[in-house]
């Protein structure tokens, strides 16, 4: 029997973790986009249990409920119990169970298998990777930085943007970094986090590979989720460190490489899960932002831990199992930012800028609220 | 079935009502240890409106209906003993109205406590209402029906004491206000009419669903803090809770023992609250309550522990997680009380049979009680932690729970929120003509039994 399988019942299903340390509202995505019981995190470890203990049997909508969770981290962050550092991990393991078996749902393994065959989630041809990167240049040994795109930032029009601002700022600041381009893969942050541990493990294996053969030191993803996965679950090898792009860049401000004139805006930030919650960094972004002349940083309700996920993690900025109404978690968050009366809602994560953008099409506001990676206002602010 | 479904769909909309296993199998169940029973259908009404058309529709097809908030009683009051329609109203969660000079809230019957403490911090910090110390999920409606008790209870009674006004769906589908609300548009007192709220209250939902709900609202000071007394010997209990309530000068008074860590074994905690708009204030009253019980100090029977911040502050939390942190003594996901109203001098026994029953089934027990009103009455739970993945830890666990339900009814108590069948021991010992009175009640306002059946039901 795997570990979780021995743990999981000592859920008493309270549902402190539906909410924020304050309670203002529910703060578990899924739990606010379906209002059933069984969409809640405590709901969602019963069901679990209750498929080990053989009382229900699988179903494709036991598979949605397990596989609708965007392992946002809030439940670890709110549960008093002395297990809440493990819960996301139970459910991790539970759809490992399940893709192991063959019971993941079919949108989760299309997503799985194209990240296998073409190193996307789409399933995109890999040549196409690099296709926006055109005068970036690329990574070679000696250079101080390798830039880590990832997938979002490499196929999506948005994820695009904010890569090539951050790309020309490096640029000008004439710092040494590269790019793989077409030879990049994907990080596999969402495949395991879906459960897809083998997958995981190849993708970790040949990354590392890559970058031991480049020599590379020092990793600056554009992506939270690479982040994460690059510093918490890839195999430990030499002195190779990992930044997300919001650090790097904030060095820069503070080292006055990047020299920012006025931009007068009304900007509100979303905290990204596998930023904040996972890796701690709150400050650093609002740092960013605070530096830049004529910005007012409003704050919404929720944020820092207590941060509303958009319901893009674990996939689902392409699974969308989340979707589909005007709860889906990113049109929620839209119109919180919204109702601080900002008029650019500022993220530092492709995935969450694909979630909300659309969001904010969604909410009919375009025109009224839009959504900028960070560097793409340092950017603005740098010209 | 089908026909119903589509009905129920048709009222609330499609992705608002399930048949599914997955929900049929959550909602069968609460985190007690009452047997589980599935719905046939899990529904999420928004409004009054789509409650009313569910019931007319339940009533005429004679479906029971069992309305759920938080699930939290934790003695199966939700479960659905006899399928039908399991009514979730979480989705009715909107404050609707403030009244800050007369002091009362209007609100949903969804609105969770965690909601509602929220709200009023955010947007009217002078008010506060008597939070229970349940997961913030549970819903104020649902605590108030169970007759609950929060922090205020010991200044101004049970939960339900404090309602102002209620709106009901009857089952049989009437729309009906209760109180002020019904006269004219201010939600401010059940009196001076006929107090019909009690056709609603301590029934689990047994005589209709309230939809919306008035409840007092009370002065939030600025400051709060809290003494801990200690004694060993539970004999003393009644006597410092006479003493303390006699000052007036406290806000919460609970009581607490466990036998872990060993230490605090033996040792019996009286948690006295105070609060104030400024030091002085907290001073005073810190004073007034170290000399009510100078008498138990002088004598060496008695006396103030030293607190700490980090042990106050969860102390003061409100709700506060040690509660819910009880289900984790045993790794094993779960913990149940049998939890009594008592006279106050009734504590002593109470007490002595809960040490008893723990030595006899051999398992471990947490004590918490709470006063009520100027000592007029206490909570006293008989509390136990079980393993939801130990089978024979769940059976001796509910013969425990069934033998404090015994014994709180043989020192005089009743039992609180009582599952199904201690309802029955409460039912057999009670009164013949009130449980007349209440067989007629049911039968006028629930003609064809659909209301949670098998909650208050005489043989
Ligand atoms: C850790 C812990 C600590 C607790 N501490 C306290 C405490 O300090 N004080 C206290 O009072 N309680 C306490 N409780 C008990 C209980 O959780 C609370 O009283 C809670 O407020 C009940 O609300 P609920 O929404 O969970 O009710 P539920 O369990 O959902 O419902 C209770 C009953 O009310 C009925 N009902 C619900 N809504 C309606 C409605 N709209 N119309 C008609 N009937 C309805 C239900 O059918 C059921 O019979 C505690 C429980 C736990 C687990
Ligand atoms: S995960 Fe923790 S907070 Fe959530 S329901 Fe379970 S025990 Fe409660
Ligand atoms: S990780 Fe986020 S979405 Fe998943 S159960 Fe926890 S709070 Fe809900």
């Amino acid at each position: 029997m795997q570990a979780y399988a021995k743990q999981i019942h000592r859920c008493f299903r309270c549902g402190y973790c539906k909410f924020p340390s304050d309670f203002t509202d529910f703060n578990c995505p899924s739990y606010s986009r379906f209002r059933l019981e069984t969409y809640s995190t405590g709901g969602r470890l019963w069901l679990i249990w209750a498929w080990l203990k053989k009382e229900i049997e699988w179903s494709e909508h036991f598979a949605e409920i397990v596989f609708s969770c965007a392992t946002c981290r809030n439940c670890v962050e709110q549960c008093p119990m002395g297990f809440s550092d493990d819960i996301v991990d139970w459910i991790v393991s539970a759809r490992s169970d399940m893709v192991e078996k063959g019971l993941a749902l079919p949108h989760i393994r299309d997503f799985l298998n194209n990240i296998s065959k073409h190193g996307n989630p789409w399933g995109t041809a890999r040549s196409k990777r690099d296709a926006w990167a055109e005068g970036i240049r690329r990574y070679k040994p000696g250079d101080e930085y390798f830039l880590y795109v990832g997938c979002v930032g490499s196929y999506e029009e948005r994820g695009q943007r904010m890569a090539r601002s951050f790309a020309e700022l490096l640029d000008a600041a004439e710092v040494s970094f590269g790019i793989l381009g077409a030879e990049e893969d994907c990080d596999g942050n969402e495949a395991y986090m879906l459960g897809e541990m083998g997958l995981f493990q190849e993708l970790a294996k040949k990354n590392v590979q890559k970058f031991k053969e480049l020599e590379v030191k020092k990793v600056v993803t554009l992506s939270p989720h690479a982040y994460n996965s690059m510093k918490n679950k890839y195999p430990r090898f030499g002195d190779f460190e990992v930044f997300h792009y919001t650090q790097l860049l904030s060095e820069m401000i503070q080292q006055g490489k990047i020299e920012l004139s006025e931009l007068k805006a009304k900007v509100t930030y979303h905290d990204p899960c596998f930023l904040g919650r996972y890796n701690g960094i709150y400050d650093i972004p609002r740092e960013i932002l605070k530096s830049i002349p004529g910005i007012k940083l409003t704050e919404m309700e929720r944020t820092k831990e207590n941060s509303f996920c958009c319901g893009g993690g674990s996939g689902n900025f392409v699974t969308d199992l989340l979707g589909g109404s005007e709860e889906n978690p990113s049109r929620i968050r839209v119109r919180e930012a919204h109702e601080t009366g900002a008029e650019i809602l500022v993220v530092a994560c492709p995935s969450c800028m694909m979630m909300l953008d659309d969001a904010v099409k969604d909410e009919g506001l375009e025109g009224e609220l839009s959504v900028k990676g960070i560097a793409e206002l340092v950017k603005e602010s740098s010209k | 079935m089908i026909r119903i479904h589509k009905s129920l769909a048709e009222i609330v909309g499609e992705q608002y009502v399930s048949n599914r296993k997955e929900e049929l199998y959550i909602y069968s169940q609460d985190p007690g240890m009452m047997e589980p029973h599935e719905p046939d259908y899990v529904v999420m009404p928004k409004t009054a409106e789509e409650v009313q058309k569910i019931v007319k529709l339940a009533n005429e097809e004679k479906i029971p209906i069992v309305p759920v908030g938080g699930s939290l009683s934790l003695s199966g009051l939700i479960i659905p003993h006899r399928g039908g329609i399991a009514l979730d109203l979480k989705r009715m969660d909107r404050v609707l109205e403030v009244n800050e000079k007369s002091r009362y809230v209007v609100l949903e019957a969804g609105v969770t406590t965690g909601k509602l403490k929220a709200y009023l911090e955010r947007n009217h910090p002078s008010l506060r209402f008597s939070i229970p110390d349940a997961p913030p999920s549970a819903t104020v409606v649902g605590n108030i029906v169970i007759h609950g008790q929060g922090r205020l209870t010991q200044q101004y009674g049970f939960n339900s004491g404090m309602v102002t006004g209620l709106e009901v769906v009857l089952p049989t589908g009437e729309v009906c206000k209760i109180g002020s609300c019904s006269v004219g548009p201010y939600w401010f007192s059940v009196a001076p009419l006929p107090y019909l709220a009690g056709l609603f209250l301590g029934w689990f939902g047994t005589t209709g669903i309230i939809t919306k709900l008035g409840l007092s609202l009370y002065p939030r000071k600025k400051m709060r803090d809290i003494e801990m007394f200690l004694v060993e010997d539970p004999n003393l209990v009644p006597d410092v809770i006479h003493r303390v309530t006699h000052t007036e000068m406290t806000e919460d008074i609970f009581i607490g023992a466990q036998p872990y860590p060993p230490v605090f074994k033996d040792i019996i905690m009286i948690g006295i609250c105070i609060t104030g708009d400024s030091e002085e204030e907290l001073e005073f009253k810190r004073r007034m309550i170290w000399d009510a019980v100078r008498t138990h100090i002088d004598s060496r029977e008695g006396g103030f522990m030293m607190l700490t911040p980090d042990i106050k502050l969860p102390l003061l939390e409100m709700p506060t997680t040690g509660t819910t942190r009880f289900a984790d003594v045993m790794k094993g996901g779960g913990f149940e009380y049998c939890g009594p109203i008592i006279p106050v001098e009734k504590f002593p026994e109470a007490f002595k049979r809960l040490l008893e029953l723990s030595s006899k089934y051999g398992i471990t027990y947490g004590m918490t009680g709470r006063v009520i009103g100027r000592s007029h009455c206490m909570m006293f739970a008989f509390g136990y932690p079980f393993n939801r993945a130990d089978p024979d830890n769940i059976e001796t666990t509910k013969k425990a729970l069934h033998d404090s339900n015994v014994a709180s009814l043989d020192i005089g108590g009743v039992p609180w929120k009582p599952e199904v069948p201690a309802q029955k021991m409460v039912m057999e010992r009670m009164d013949k003509n009130t449980l007349e009175l209440m067989k007629r009640i049911k039968k006028l306002l629930d003609p064809n039994g659909i209301m949670n059946p098998g909650n208050w039901e005489a043989e």
